[in-house]
């Protein structure tokens, strides 16, 4: 076996790796569009706030303190204490309920039995308004996030699969945070199985994505149902933007894994939880491999921007609901 | 009293199915054109025409275009940016390639070209419906801008990667260029704009555009009394992509000038002109240039306040902006879908009964 073969593998695995970061963003998608039909474009603005929240928590950081500031002339800006990392997450976690109870008390109660594209449309008015309010709140400079996931390469599987190659192969280089990344995200699914499954809410969330109407005349209150439904989504960016955070630092550039996602989505089928898993691990090797093989040596690179748009798209013009999603029935 | 159809009597087809139908209509359509054509020109200085006027018509022209592809045939595009992309790159090409042509061949050209990736890309459409089509416009937007950013030949192996418009006149006034002078651009823009918009009007009108809203309304019967969705489809793609190629092309020789792909036509203009076509109201062509204005003049008028008036700093202003907009948008869903050309048929339908209310 050459190099070549075991640096390819590499690239393989850690595809892999950034495939389970994507699914992870594509499942708060398929929650929210199971369950109340939205395509909600402002899930990465979400995962890009509750980022935000997190570290100014964490550091203390006076609110809107860059507001204050020039209303009244004052120069406040921490308030000098440092919570511990998982306090902050239940905070953040507490803020990203509240935020579902506004969405559903404030946008989506006034825009039921509107066109979907309506509520797409609300849902990016939401990502801008977001967007600005998370700057507007915490400060729009690139932010550090630690929450004391190891980071960089990990040693030991460095180190034990070295003897897989030759003289010039010093074992697969896999970064730690990515594999934390992928054992959280594996949770997540599992929790979010057990939860649809096994609990009350969790069969009255799968009633609600069955038949809206049919779960309204058996009694389940659509409203609250919403808000459960955020809240997780809500979950899901917390664990999606910790994890981005802690890779790349916490910045606008996060609110675009969001785009990312959508190939994904298409890839797997808008309503299939196992879709976005596999949509998103298809999409993940598929775009590292066709950057290693075709992209970086024949098409001068940076194809990740596009070629899981075209992946998907050529896939969707064989398989139009995508691999796992409901069989289209169409009637006059 | 003043808006009404009583006492205006037809006699003849030609009068029957004129594009205003109403006397008032027609009297405040001329009058408008009058005063763009006649006064504008003459009062109009750069900041008006940079910070206003010009990104007004513009966008109007890609909102139009959205609207067809979005409003009449009911496909969702995200793809606008990029098609914008293709327009003022071809506009480049052409541009450099051929000193001699005129600026109102070129742009038009240019429309032609977007026209034909517009069809290609709107191939997917006749097997993916809804979301799913959203989402793969997206592949357009994404791909045509690594494209125009990776391949030197669209950008003439310019070290820095941008494209400069050269200079062109008009009957001996140059319109693009650094020696611009407000009045001429701002008439070139203007010629553009009100032949594409009356174009537009009648197309929608007429058998094409009755297609189209079948399609929209519901393909599969449209498909049952004869509507071939395929050419439906495309032609609404093609046609789409021409305003949108042309409005692309005025916005890179007419407006900015020089381009650098990323940021000028990223995913960030495809979402504006939408919003502008949500705003406006799907399915008007009044709306879509109520929508562009709106669009255009509310950043304008937030930064003359919040950075003029109350002296913040230009981020600070630059969050609030991105909020208020945000807002606005979700308050303007919930208060009219329709948008501002709903609220304009209200006004209408106020104005035909006044002064009495039943």
């Amino acid at each position: 076996m050459s190099a070549g073969f075991y640096f390819g593998a590499e690239v393989f695995i850690n595809g892999l790796m950034t495939g389970v970061l994507y699914s992870l963003v594509a499942l708060g998608f398929v929650l929210i569009f199971k369950s109340s039909g939205i395509f909600n474009y402002a899930q990465g603005v979400m995962a890009l706030f509750a980022a935000l929240t997190l570290v100014g928590l964490q550091d203390g950081q006076v609110p809107f303190a860059h507001l204050i500031n020039s209303i009244f002339g004052t120069q406040v800006h921490h308030f000098g204490w440092h919570l511990p990392a998982l306090l902050a997450i239940l905070l953040t976690a507490g803020v990203m309920v509240v935020l579902a109870i506004l969405v559903e008390r404030y946008i989506l109660r006034h825009l039921v039995n509107q066109p979907d594209i309506i509520l797409f449309m609300a849902t990016i008015g939401m990502a801008y308004f977001m967007e600005g309010f998370g700057d507007l709140m915490w400060g729009s400079e690139i932010k550090k996030l630690d929450v004391g996931i190891p980071q960089g390469g990990n040693f030991w599987i460095e180190e034990n699969t070295a003897f897989l190659g030759g003289e010039d192969f010093y074992g697969f280089y896999l970064d730690s945070l990515d594999i934390v990344a992928a054992v959280f995200a594996g949770l997540l699914v599992l929790s979010l199985v057990l939860f649809s499954q096994y609990t009350k809410t969790g069969r009255a969330l799968r009633a609600v994505a069955d038949d809206h109407q049919a779960a309204l005349s058996v009694g389940i209150s659509l409203r609250f149902i919403w808000v459960v439904v955020w809240s997780i989504a809500g979950f899901i960016a917390l664990v999606a933007g910790i994890m981005w955070g802690s890779k790349s630092g916490v910045q606008f550039s996060l609110s675009l894994i969001a785009l990312k996602a959508l190939p994904v989505l298409m890839l797997g089928g808008f309503t299939s939880i196992p879709g976005a898993i596999v949509g998103g691990l298809i999409i993940g090797v598929g775009e590292k491999m066709f950057e290693f093989l075709i992209g970086a040596p024949f098409l001068g690179g940076a194809t990740e921007n596009w070629f899981a748009y075209m992946l998907a798209l050529l896939f969707l013009v064989f398989r139009p609901q995508g691999l796992f999603g409901d069989k289209i029935i169409e009637r006059v | 009293m003043f808006y009404r159809e009583a006492g205006d009597f037809k006699t003849s087809y030609a009068d029957d199915s004129q594009t205003f139908p109403i006397k008032f209509d027609r009297y405040r359509y001329w009058a408008v054109l009058a005063f763009a054509f006649l006064v504008v020109p003459f009062i109009i200085n750069d900041y008006w025409l940079n910070a206003v006027v010009l990104p007004f018509l513009i966008y109007s022209v890609a909102a139009i275009g959205l609207n067809i592809l979005t409003g009449y045939c009911g496909q969702v595009s995200l793809g606008s940016g990029g098609f914008m992309a293709v327009g003022a790159y071809a506009c480049y090409k052409f541009m450099t390639s051929f000193p001699g042509m005129d600026i109102f061949s070129v742009i038009l050209l240019s429309g032609f070209v977007t026209a034909a990736v517009g069809i290609l890309f709107g191939l997917p459409s006749l097997r993916i419906k809804g979301f799913y089509l959203a989402v793969a416009t997206l592949a357009a937007q994404f791909f045509l801008v690594w494209l125009f950013n990776k391949v030197p030949w669209f950008y003439n192996y310019s070290a820095s990667g941008q494209i400069n418009a050269p200079e062109r006149t008009v009957f001996g006034y140059a319109v693009t260029g650094a020696e611009t002078q407000a009045w001429a651009v701002y008439l070139v823009a203007l010629i553009f704009v009100v032949v594409l918009a009356v174009v537009a009007r009648n197309l929608t009108r007429g058998s094409l555009g009755r297609k189209w809203m079948a399609i929209r309304d519901m393909d599969i019967a449209a498909e049952i009394i004869g509507v071939n969705p395929m050419t439906a489809k495309l032609s609404a793609f093609a046609i789409s992509s021409f305003y949108v190629g042309i409005s692309g092309a005025m916005f890179f020789v007419l407006y900015l000038g020089a381009v650098e792909v990323g940021e000028a036509f990223g995913i960030s203009k495809s979402f504006i002109i939408l919003f502008m076509v949500i705003i406006g109201g799907l399915g008007s062509i009044f709306g879509s240039f109520a929508g562009a204005a709106f669009m255009v003049l509310m950043p304008v008028l937030l930064k003359n306040i919040m950075v003029g008036q109350l002296g913040w700093a230009t981020d600070l202003a630059a969050h609030f902006e991105f909020v208020i907009v945000g807002g606005l948008i979700i308050v303007f869903l919930i208060l009219e879908p329709h948008g501002l050309a709903q609220l304009w048929r209200l006004a209408k339908e106020k104005l035909r009964l006044w002064p009495f209310p039943h």
